[in-house]
């Protein structure tokens, strides 16, 4: 076995292990209705001790692959969205010794186990790095900023389990379709992982010759059916699907059908699980949070704010600049990519001030940190593979 | 002004919530409160105090926090909306109607609103950095606000408190005093233990840590103050130097505003990774995106003219360094940085050609014309020379019979010449491309035959200076303490009563982790066997918001 699987085989190793422990943590809030909470503590014991082993495998597919690589695996999407992955259940860790609430596990470990199932579809090959990217620098920033990153989703986690108890989703508020859709928006995801994994299974493949916005003649290879056509395309893969619309050429009409094919695949997902439990997702996830103490999960979504904000901070920007300008000759240059790491600290700014000084406390600042984690994801995702800039990665 | 007496005879300046001596509340709204807002400690703050003149209303507009918080979400706004198309500055156009056209081709109309709005632009417009501006006043002015008086009153504070501001606070206990005199004794001891600062004053005890933390914001805004002055510096002349320039292989050139400096550019090597000696682990990345480059790398030496020499005169240069610029590995020297950012392939350097007769074919010599710096006259030999009457770099067609050239950059060599030989010794005009040969004057006997060119790459490097780096750096390094120390400490405090009948008070506050100082005060609560403590935000959180959103 080569280096390279052995690290994948430890990735999946990680994988399943964040399964387990969620159950485990399930059954620690399950029995934490009754008196015995020695029962509670027991599987909750065994749920972190369960965590621990899977990020120790998660941490041995990081070192591994980084040996196998020569470089720290943070270089390309799938990399880099595993390692915030990993360090989602490593911030995870880190608050539990701190508050001690098996609950917290039971929503951080899914969202980490849905990060690394999404990371899982790109390419997961070694890339090479480009000159651009071979610094130390690269390790140190992206390292830091990842774990800045996942320290402050864990707000969001707390947000979360605070706003699934307090939103009254008996009656018909805005808070109650919002929460869903937030619930909704984690399905598409998963509808994201199911279509491409179907789609690869079946080794769909559909190469087209189309016109790019230079007007330069390219070729690319659809791995889903394409729905959409690239400007001015060219079916060149005889029996495959004929595109149903062509996009203008500043459209990329490939993610845009692997986007359409996430929302089918999610959407019926969703409609399926809806119909089979006749409850919406909220109302299912409700029972379990309704153990949280309010008060607490507050707390710690403050509490995870302010350890995680001087990290980012330091992370995202202050090491972003000194190595923007040992790379590119200046310290800040307004790449799409840093514009949205300075939107997302002036983000948790804004919550920390409307926190202290206007006593946003509760629910409006479970909203925040739900918002905080969508802008971060925002630019984790949607801006390496929307927007274009010095940071797109191969 | 109008000072205020407390009851407890203690003199408070105008727009004073709790009194500095005792902790009454002293406004109105301050009474009506189940909890005391514990936030500046009560301090009158020139905000509150003064609302007469301009400068009052300027002073109280920045101080907010609400405005505070409105800046920085317009920043946020404005940033994100300039991340919806490129800006100019990574457009591929660079005059005025090219970027025009641009946006307008490629993204349609929306792209022409969104160029027509500026929005192309939005970083560098003056509504944009007005916003940064007011971001750093406010800074300034609500700092100032709040940083004097707080400082005072957390400077001066006495261990005794009325009963009225212990009971305002978030953790309050009251209840039989077990241990008796032994009480406050106990609770010194444990809370010493815990690593607090105790001061005692006839049955009153007071346990404070962690007060540095109250600075930590303060000390992170001017952190950011300082940044945004040395970003600000940067748009005087001499603190910045931004320039570029091209350089090609063999070449010597003066670098651009760094005065007696000179670069040599020996070559420049581009590298790419190759299946056939990189690690296997590589293969299926370079297989899936093709070529993937590893280096690009300018080899330098740098040069410095001596003092004394001439202006203009560059043949005694001192050799300072040789080095090799990469991506990432600057050359650096005297404050100055040079970045290997860009690069030309194999310009053409040399052209050769043959002069030989139409008809018989046959060579009278060669010669080559150096690109950059070609001859007027070139000798080729038994008896023929040819004349170099007009040299068009960059070729790009005729005007009214004249050639053009469209830049500098030896792109497209032209040539008008005239031939001289034994036979044609009055010269014939001819005019050479490499493709195309025309013969203005009539036909030729003789031409002009292009043989093949040398070739040569150029670097594009940057040229950087900044004097403000070490202010942008002290600012970063002040703002990362500041947030540590105001997110990672926290400012906790224990009030510890005997009151005459025999009873105890506690009461507790933190600016922040509240799970943190109700563990030490359960401990403390244990040692001491004082009455049990009540949370009172989780009943009356309600009316904690309430007075949040009040106050600003
Ligand atoms: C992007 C800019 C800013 C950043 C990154 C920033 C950062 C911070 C941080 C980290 C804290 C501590 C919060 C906490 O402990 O939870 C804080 C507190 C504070 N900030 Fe800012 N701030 C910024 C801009 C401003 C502005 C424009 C104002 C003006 C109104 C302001 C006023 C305050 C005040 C009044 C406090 C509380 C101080 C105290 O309680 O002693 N901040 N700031």
């Amino acid at each position: 076995m080569t280096l390279v699987s052995i690290s994948s085989n430890l990735l999946f190793v990680a994988f399943v292990c964040y399964l387990i422990a969620t159950m485990f943590f399930g059954g620690a809030v399950k029995v934490s209705g009754s008196k015995t909470s020695a029962s509670e503590r027991r599987w909750g014991r065994i749920g972190i001790i369960v965590t621990i082993v899977g990020f120790i495998a998660n941490l041995a597919y990081f070192i591994t692959r980084w040996i196998a690589a020569g470089h720290a695996p943070v270089s390309n999407l799938f990399e880099f969205t595993t390692a915030f992955g990993m360090m989602v259940v490593g911030a995870f860790i880190l608050i539990y010794f701190i508050y001690k609430t098996p609950l917290l596990g039971l929503f951080a470990l899914p969202i980490a186990i849905i990060i690394i199932g999404f990371a899982s579809m790109f390419p997961r090959d070694i890339n090479p790095l480009i000159p651009a990217l071979k610094s130390y620098w690269l390790t140190v920033h992206v390292t830091t900023a990842a774990l800045g990153e996942a320290i402050l989703a864990i707000s969001a986690v707390a947000g979360l389990i605070y706003l699934l108890k307090n939103v009254d989703i008996t009656k018909k508020t805005k808070q109650r379709f919002w929460l869903e859709a937030v619930m909704f928006t984690l399905v598409l995801v998963l509808g994201f992982v199911a279509s491409t994994t179907t789609f690869s299974v079946m080794d769909y493949e559909a190469k087209f010759n189309y016109v790019d916005k230079e007007q330069k003649e390219k070729e690319i290879i659809y791995n889903t059916p394409p729905i959409f056509g690239m400007n001015e395309f060219e079916a060149l893969t005889p029996g495959t699907m004929t595109p149903l619309a062509e996009m203008p050429s500043i459209v990329n009409a490939k993610k845009l059908t692997t986007v359409t094919w996430s929302l089918l695949f999610g959407t019926v997902l969703y409609v399926l699980l809806r119909l089979i439990t006749r409850k919406s997702i909220s109302a299912l996830l409700k029972p379990f949070a309704q153990k949280a103490n309010s008060q607490l999960m507050d707390e710690i979504g403050y509490r995870a704010v302010s350890i995680g904000f001087p990290v980012f901070t330091l992370g995202a920007l202050i090491f972003a600049m000194i190595w923007a300008h040992e790379a590119w000759s200046r310290f800040w240059g307004w790449d799409p990519k840093e514009v949205w790491a300075l939107i997302t600290w002036l983000f948790y700014a804004a919550f920390l001030h409307l926190r202290l000084s206007r006593g946003w406390h509760g629910e409006k600042s479970a909203w925040l940190a739900v918002i905080g984690f969508i802008i971060i994801m925002f630019n984790l995702i949607a801006v390496n593979l929307i927007i274009a800039g010095l940071h797109s990665y191969a | 002004m109008n000072n205020i007496i407390c009851a407890c005879g203690h003199e408070n300046p105008e727009g004073t919530v709790l009194c500095g001596n005792c902790g009454r509340p002293l406004t109105k709204e301050a009474k009506n409160q189940k909890l005391a807002d514990m936030r500046y400690e009560g301090t009158a703050r020139r905000s509150q105090t003064y609302n007469k003149s301009i400068i009052d209303k300027i002073w109280n507009f920045f101080s907010s926090v609400k405005i505070g918080i409105t800046i920085i979400v317009a920043i946020l706004v404005a940033a994100a909306i300039g991340t919806i198309l490129p800006q100019v500055l990574y457009v591929p156009a660079t005059t005025e109607a090219d970027i025009a056209a641009y946006y307008e081709r490629v993204y349609g109309t929306f792209g022409k609103i969104y160029y027509e709005l500026g929005l192309s632009d939005l970083y560098g417009s003056w509504w944009f950095q007005t916003l940064i501006g007011m971001l750093g006043i406010s800074l300034i002015v609500a700092s100032l606000d709040r940083f004097i008086p707080l400082y005072k009153s957390l400077k001066k504070q006495r261990t005794k408190r009325h009963e009225s501001f212990m009971k305002r606070q978030r953790l309050y206990a009251q209840g039989e005093n077990i241990l008796g005199e032994n009480s406050l004794a106990k609770s010194e001891e444990k809370l010493k233990e815990l690593r607090y600062k105790v001061t005692r004053e006839d049955g009153a005890l007071l346990a404070e840590k962690g007060r540095f933390a109250r600075w930590g914001p303060y000390v992170n805004h001017v952190g950011l103050i300082i940044f945004l002055f040395g970003v600000m510096l940067r748009a005087l002349p001499g603190f910045y130097v931004d320039e570029t320039m091209w350089i090609r292989e063999g070449e010597t050139r003066a670098i651009p505003e760094a005065p007696g400096f000179y670069l040599e550019s020996k070559e420049f090597i581009l590298e790419t990774y190759d299946k056939a000696t990189e690690d296997e682990v590589f293969g299926e990345a370079i297989d899936r995106v093709g070529t993937i480059a590893s280096n690009y790398q300018t080899d330098v030496v740098l040069y410095k003219k001596p003092e004394e020499a001439l202006p203009g005169q560059t043949d005694d240069l001192k050799e300072v360094k040789k080095e090799s610029i990469q991506v990432n590995h600057p050359l650096k020297f005297e404050g100055y940085s040079v970045f290997q950012m860009d690069f030309r392939l194999d310009e053409l350097k040399t052209m050769h050609f043959k002069l030989s007769n139409k008809a018989s074919g046959e060579t009278l010599g060669d010669l080559a014309i150096d690109l950059v710096n070609p001859e007027t006259s070139y000798d080729v030999g038994k008896g023929s020379k040819v004349e170099l009457l007009g040299y068009y770099p960059d070729f790009s067609g005729f005007e009214n019979g004249e050639p053009q050239t469209k830049s500098p950059v030896p792109n497209n060599p032209a040539f008008l010449v005239k031939m001289f030989t034994p036979e044609t010794p009055e010269g014939e005009t001819s005019f050479v491309a490499i493709k195309q040969t025309v013969e203005p004057l009539g036909d030729n006997e003789f031409k002009l035959e292009f043989q093949n060119v040398d070739t040569r790459d150029v670097s594009g490097l940057t040229i950087r200076k900044d004097k403000t780096l070490w202010i942008l750096a002290l600012g970063g390094l002040l703002f990362m303490i500041g947030v540590a120390q105001g997110s990672y400490f926290n400012h906790r405090r224990i009030w510890i009563h005997e009151s005459t009948e025999g009873h105890l008070v506690v009461a507790a506050h933190t600016n922040k982790n509240w799970f943190g100082v109700k563990k030490e005060l359960d401990q403390v609560t244990e040692a001491a066997q004082l009455p049990p403590y009540i949370d009172q935000h989780d009943t009356e959180g309600q009316e904690l918001k309430e007075d949040g959103e009040k106050s600003s």
